[in-house]
């Protein structure tokens, strides 16, 4: 989503989209932006959703509402509802993709499912990004959304492999794309060194 | 069709089979089916012979030394799957790409969309047993190929949509070779409606074959043409549009049915649909540089980004975290081709071995994408 920037480019759609991103100092591009000033991000909308989710679930955090992308963390105890919130509530239905990460200076990982709507008409450009953390120990468990979005098992089954959190309740949480014989730490790991590296 | 069989551990009477992954065709891949019969009582997708490790590749380079390796998982579409990426570190970075970068971006795109297609549909009519249809689609897909050489300079490892724009300007005078492809392959497309999609073979082959609802493609999270053919007019471009896609008039193909034949037909309609944003392209293309000078190691903000593409296998996702060093703290690809391999096993219980290839072919699924 590139902000148009001539006067005669109006997009069809919508408001302008902007950045998401903050905006860089230094290093800037070599061409000049003319034209109209892109109008700030429009986040109503995803406010708006933060709004309902921290209502229902008071302990959760808004990490970040930008134009069409509402990040929120919720406690492990508390994803399977509010996924069910999120998705017969508000009406996302869709899942995209879900990722992990590890933050090992923290001694944390999170596990994040990306969701969009199809169903509910206004909001098919928005994504829901449900968001939770887990103490980076032994055996990392958070409960499995498979009964939430069905298209969660091999997303789930990846992030088992590669990150090694365990999801509780999955209905078949095997490898899905290493080797059988791999006997080394999850590979996406920080602590996990490619070969040659 | 499928609740009267289930898997039982019966050994005499359920086989056990194997099908990939030295398949001829299935393309390491394979999928464990276990048989009543010729009726596939259940399927298990085993995939990873193709894994690459191109997440944990992405932490030890920077960001554009991460562009030629993203676009390996689908050389057919490599485009595709660098806009996406291209889309999220211009978000990070907050980059304005200028107007003819973007112009440029949607005519690979859409370029590499035909490709990809005629691919798909090649490869779909062969195992199907309309031996005419590889033939010709390998034969047109090629013009595309050399359309996209002259602007990319490559044959299909483009390499072409990088952070900051794209990575050359197109030649002087391209629109006499392009306009020429476009009108032929009008013309190659009607035909191909004729010979194929109204072939009584083709029909019978594939009509009601496969057949996945609207309900259970929102709730498997299926994508792309899969998503499409039943029902749902879901499509990235229209649905959250970027890049300069809102100039453009083009419509979303969607079908009802949800069978191999609609999914066939919706990425034909989608090549009618792409060849319509060409022209418009190729005509209001502005004049302007075509990338922004980031050097060889741009300096990205920490932070977070999702972004997300309408690539020729379905939507095309990254999430990039970043942490202020040159090179990504993690990088996450959510490939068309993964969302849709958990339809493999919904599509294949219950069905007879003969219908194996059109459904799996028909899913537009293509392993090395998945496996990453």
């Amino acid at each position: 989503m590139q902000p148009a920037d001539s006067a005669q480019k109006v997009p069809a759609v919508g408001p302008p989209p902007a950045p998401a991103g903050p905006p860089v100092t230094t290093a800037g591009p070599s061409v000049p932006t003319t034209g109209p000033v892109t109008p700030p991000p429009d986040t109503t909308r995803t406010k708006a959703l933060a709004d309902q989710i921290i209502a229902k679930f008071p302990s959760t955090k808004v990490d970040y509402a930008r134009e069409r992308r509402l990040k929120v963390t919720v406690p492990p105890e508390q994803i399977r509802a509010a996924a069910l919130f999120v998705r017969d509530v508000l009406g996302f239905d869709h899942l995209n993709v879900v990722g992990g990460t590890d933050y090992m200076q923290q001694h944390e990982f999170e596990v994040i499912y990306f969701v969009g709507s199809i169903s509910k008409p206004g909001q098919q450009d928005l994504v829901v990004q449900l968001a939770e953390r887990v103490k980076r120990d032994e055996s990392p468990k958070v409960p499995s959304l498979t009964e939430v979005w069905a298209g969660a098992e091999l997303h789930e089954r990846e992030t088992y492999e590669m990150l090694g959190i365990i999801f509780e309740g999955h209905p078949d949480l095997r490898r899905l794309l290493l080797p059988e014989d791999w006997n080394d730490i999850p590979p996406l790991r920080k602590d996990y060194v490619s070969p040659g590296r | 069709m499928s609740a009267a069989f289930e898997y039982s551990p019966e050994a005499d009477r359920i086989m056990a089979v194997s099908l990939g992954p030295q398949h001829p065709g299935a393309g390491h891949f394979r999928i464990r089916l276990w048989l009543d019969g010729d009726l596939v009582v259940r399927a298990d997708p085993d995939p990873g012979y193709v894994h690459r490790g191109e997440e944990k590749m992405s932490e030890y380079r920077n960001y554009i030394q991460n562009v030629p390796h993203l676009e390996r998982p689908v050389i057919l579409d490599s485009s595709g799957i660098l806009f996406a990426y291209s889309l999220a570190v211009d978000q990070l970075m907050g980059n304005k790409i200028p107007p003819r970068a973007e112009y440029l971006r949607v005519i690979m795109a859409e370029i590499n969309r035909i490709i990809s297609h005629e691919y798909y549909l090649g490869i779909l009519g062969l195992f199907v047993g309309q031996t005419t249809m590889i033939t010709w689609m390998m034969g047109d897909r090629d013009l595309f190929i050399d359309l996209g050489a002259r602007i990319g300079g490559a044959r299909v490892t483009f390499a072409y949509i990088i952070p900051g724009g794209v990575r050359n300007d197109m030649p002087e005078g391209l629109q006499v070779q392009a306009f020429e492809t476009l009108d032929w392959f009008d013309k190659r497309m009607d035909e191909y409606e004729k010979m194929f999609f109204r072939n009584p073979l083709w029909e019978e082959r594939s009509k009601g074959v496969g057949v996945l609802s609207r309900e259970d493609a929102i709730r498997l999270g299926a994508t792309g043409t899969v998503l499409r053919a039943s029902g749902v007019a879901h499509d990235i471009r229209k649905a959250e549009p970027y890049s300069v896609y809102p100039e453009f008039d083009f419509s979303v193909a969607s079908l009802k049915e949800g069978d191999t034949w609609s999914r066939a037909y919706v990425a034909l309609e989608e090549m009618r649909e792409s060849v319509k944003i060409l022209r418009q392209a190729f005509k209001n293309i502005p004049p302007g540089p075509v990338r922004l000078k980031l050097g060889p190691q741009p300096r990205v903000p920490a932070g977070e980004v999702y972004a997300r593409t309408e690539a020729a296998h379905g939507e095309e996702s990254y999430f990039i975290v970043s942490d202020g060093t040159p090179k990504p703290y993690r990088l996450k690809i959510g490939t068309g081709s993964f969302k849709n391999m958990i339809v493999i096993p919904h599509l294949l219980k219950g069905i007879h071995i003969a219908d194996i290839p059109p459904v799996y072919w028909g899913l537009n699924y293509w392993p090395v994408h998945a496996d990453k």
